[in-house]
């Protein structure tokens, strides 16, 4: 009986047997393959690698498999892989006015250079069960364009009017912080602090934006710009003295035009979010970009009022790997605090009664 | 992706392990004040002694002898599991005796064997700022800390005598190291606050989700808060331990059956055991051995 704080050796390892069980499920199935992963659920291969913050879809796809599909599961599983992982420096900063686009909307203007290309969207799409899907059916080719000039981003169309603050500049020789190397400090600055949202949790960071929406701490936002497609990561070789180019990634940028500011010294602009995401994720882009603005609020004399404003909340809560590890460390034993507590409750309860008897016996005196 | 399973010496790299010892450099000279470090992502969850476990695996040598506890149990799961993760990664000797370990990695529990000068007790901290509860802003706290501004915690803990009658913090109870920072001593139940005090072992606290790492050197002060009027005292409990019949230690209370049945046992499972290797023997041991 009270042997049962014994044999938590054996208890672990049945349990992982059990689990490698169920993962794997009715064996009379093929076991999917990484590759299947990595081509029919990439949305969810994206996220892994956004949010663990490691670019790599097949190792992301391995982790996904892994964790039976729970993606916080498997975030943390590459996470754990990415910290040992050397690090041999820092890439040139990516170009996203040179990024071969495969989707690239804009309302705030009906037309403009470069067009509106819709892309591989779930947007328009009715949202009603497709029974074709139940098996595999032949599936048509794609329309394609031959990928044609550099597209130029909303920003700097609006940036050549002077309608909109600049791209901000970091002072020279700035070193971009490494929020996975340094400690945290507040106040972040904000390389820091879309370092922060680039890999903090989807579901978060979607709920603050639209609390910023819903009128806790509100910023007018306009989506200047969403594109997604392939940018070259290059990293200068100070031998070579010039850069080489490592390969290509996928991801999604979205610009938020925002409510405009001035003041005696400087014209009214537009402000700006910014939101950029591995992979192809729409909805964390556009909730980064809202809850950047929104973290800027101090910068532009505005008052702190809501919580998407205030960084220490945001960025002290938004990494699911933190939030879920300590969430989930509660259903450690925790006998040793308790018994103390259930201790202190007995004396209180103790205490209660001998005053309340006390008072029986002065009032029947009293009587 | 075939090569991806190698690891350096008790899992971190060199260059994380110095920035760690750095860290815990600082937060010896300085006791109980908490050193900010660059957390990694370790393979076990935040809150699960992520803090701990880097302090160990950058401190832990070849020689060493690692034993860790949970609750005070070397068979709770996840101190299985932490143990299971050096023997793996580092390959080192591994131990339940608190006299054979040269590291103690710990959640919860100092044992009850006083430790010696050869020693380094790792404690795994979840929030590792006294201040938090009072004031949730870490820029608010490092300056109270700063200034030495500890009225708020002292009026928290009046507060508790107003209402109560004494002091109602059981566990993290609030010490004060060498006359200057206040600490939390890790989620330890209060009774074991007193065993920090001139402890000839090295402490050293690691909070990983928090990244600070904090420290208490060989033989120094740590007070426990309270007043003149209200001293600091440590939970008694009214009966010795059942299996072994120890008193003065502290007490793991089991549920023997749903008609209220009870029995109070060591939480420290190692002293428990040496005790009953030397003869000692409690009211429920012969119905223990019986059962088995």
């Amino acid at each position: 009986m009270y042997v049962a704080v014994k044999g938590g050796e054996a208890a672990i390892q049945n349990a992982h047997r059990l689990l490698a069980d169920r993962r794997r499920g009715d064996r009379s199935l093929p076991a999917i393959t990484i590759e299947q992963v990595v081509q029919q659920l990439g949305l969810a291969v994206d996220r892994v690698m956004a949010e663990a913050s490691l670019y790599d879809r097949s190792l992301a796809a391995l982790a996904v498999r892994q964790a039976r599909g729970d993606m916080i599961e498997a975030i943390f599983i590459l996470r754990a892989y990415r910290t040992t992982l050397p690090r041999f420096g820092s890439s040139e900063p990516i170009d996203t006015a040179r990024m071969k686009i495969e989707r690239r909307i804009s309302a705030t203007y009906k037309d403009l250079p470069g067009g509106q290309l819709l892309g591989p969207t779930f947007d328009y799409t009715h949202r009603l069960l497709d029974p074709s899907l139940l098996g595999d059916g032949a599936v048509a080719e794609p329309a394609r364009k031959e990928p044609g000039e550099a597209v130029m981003r909303v920003s700097d169309i609006l940036d050549s009017d002077g309608l909109i603050e600049g791209d901000g500049t970091m002072p020279e020789g700035h070193v971009p912080g490494d929020l996975t190397r340094e400690p945290m400090e507040f106040p972040m600055p904000r390389d820091l602090r879309l370092q922060a949202l680039a890999r903090g949790d989807e579901g978060f960071l979607l709920a603050l934006a639209y609390s910023t929406q819903r009128g806790y701490g509100r910023t007018h936002p306009f989506v200047g710009e969403i594109r997604i497609g392939e940018v070259e990561v290059e990293l200068d070789v100070p031998e070579l003295g010039f850069a080489v180019s490592l390969g290509v990634i996928r991801v999604t940028e979205c610009q938020m035009v925002n409510q405009f500011k001035g003041s005696a010294n400087e014209p009214p602009q537009f402000t700006r979010g910014y939101g950029l995401v591995f992979g192809q994720s729409e909805r964390k882009a556009m909730s980064m970009s809202l809850v950047d603005r929104a973290l800027r609020t101090e910068e532009f004399g505005e008052d702190i009022v809501a919580p998407a404003q205030d960084q220490e909340f945001v960025i002290s809560h938004a990494d699911n790997v933190q939030a879920t590890g300590f969430v989930e460390h509660l259903k450690l034993p925790h006998y040793v605090d308790f018994q103390a507590e259930l201790n202190l409750v007995r004396r209180m309860r103790r205490d209660y009664e001998t005053a309340r008897d006390g008072e029986g016996d002065m009032k029947e005196a009293a009587e | 992706m075939n090569d991806l399973a190698t690891y350096n010496f008790a899992y971190l790299d060199e260059q994380t392990k110095r920035m760690i010892r750095r860290a815990i450099l600082k937060a010896i000279a300085i006791p109980g004040y908490q050193v900010p470090f660059a957390s990694r992502e370790m393979p076990m969850p935040y809150g699960w002694g992520t803090g701990g476990v880097q302090v160990t695996a950058s401190i832990l040598g070849p020689d060493d002898v690692l034993k860790v506890i949970d609750q005070g149990a070397d068979d709770t799961t996840n101190a299985v599991s932490i143990r299971a993760f050096f023997q793996k990664v580092a390959n080192v000797a591994v131990t339940t005796k608190t006299k054979e370990a040269t590291i103690i990695q710990t959640r919860h529990r100092i044992p009850e064997e006083p430790l010696r000068e050869s020693q380094t007790l790792v404690y795994q901290v979840p929030i590792p700022e006294p201040l938090r509860f009072l004031e949730p802003r870490e820029t608010e706290t490092r300056k109270m800390h700063a200034l030495e501004e500890y009225g708020l915690m002292h009026v928290k803990l009046y507060e508790d005598i107003a209402r109560n009658g004494h002091i109602a913090t059981t566990y993290a109870y609030p010490v004060k190291v060498e006359g200057r920072y206040v600490m939390d001593p890790s989620p330890t139940p209060k009774f074991d606050n007193p065993k920090m005090h001139r402890s000839e072992a090295l402490q050293l606290f690691g909070a990983g989700r928090e990244k600070r790492i904090y420290a208490v050197p060989p033989y120094t002060q740590v007070v426990s808060l309270d007043f003149e009027d209200h001293p600091f005292e440590i939970q008694k409990f009214d009966r010795p331990c059942a299996l072994c019949c120890a008193e003065n230690v502290y007490l793991d209370e089991v549920v023997l059956d749903d008609r209220g049945g009870r029995m109070f046992v060591c939480s420290d499972t190692d002293h428990c055991e040496d005790r009953r290797c030397a003869g000692h023997a409690g009211p429920m041991l012969a119905i223990e051995e019986a059962a088995e």
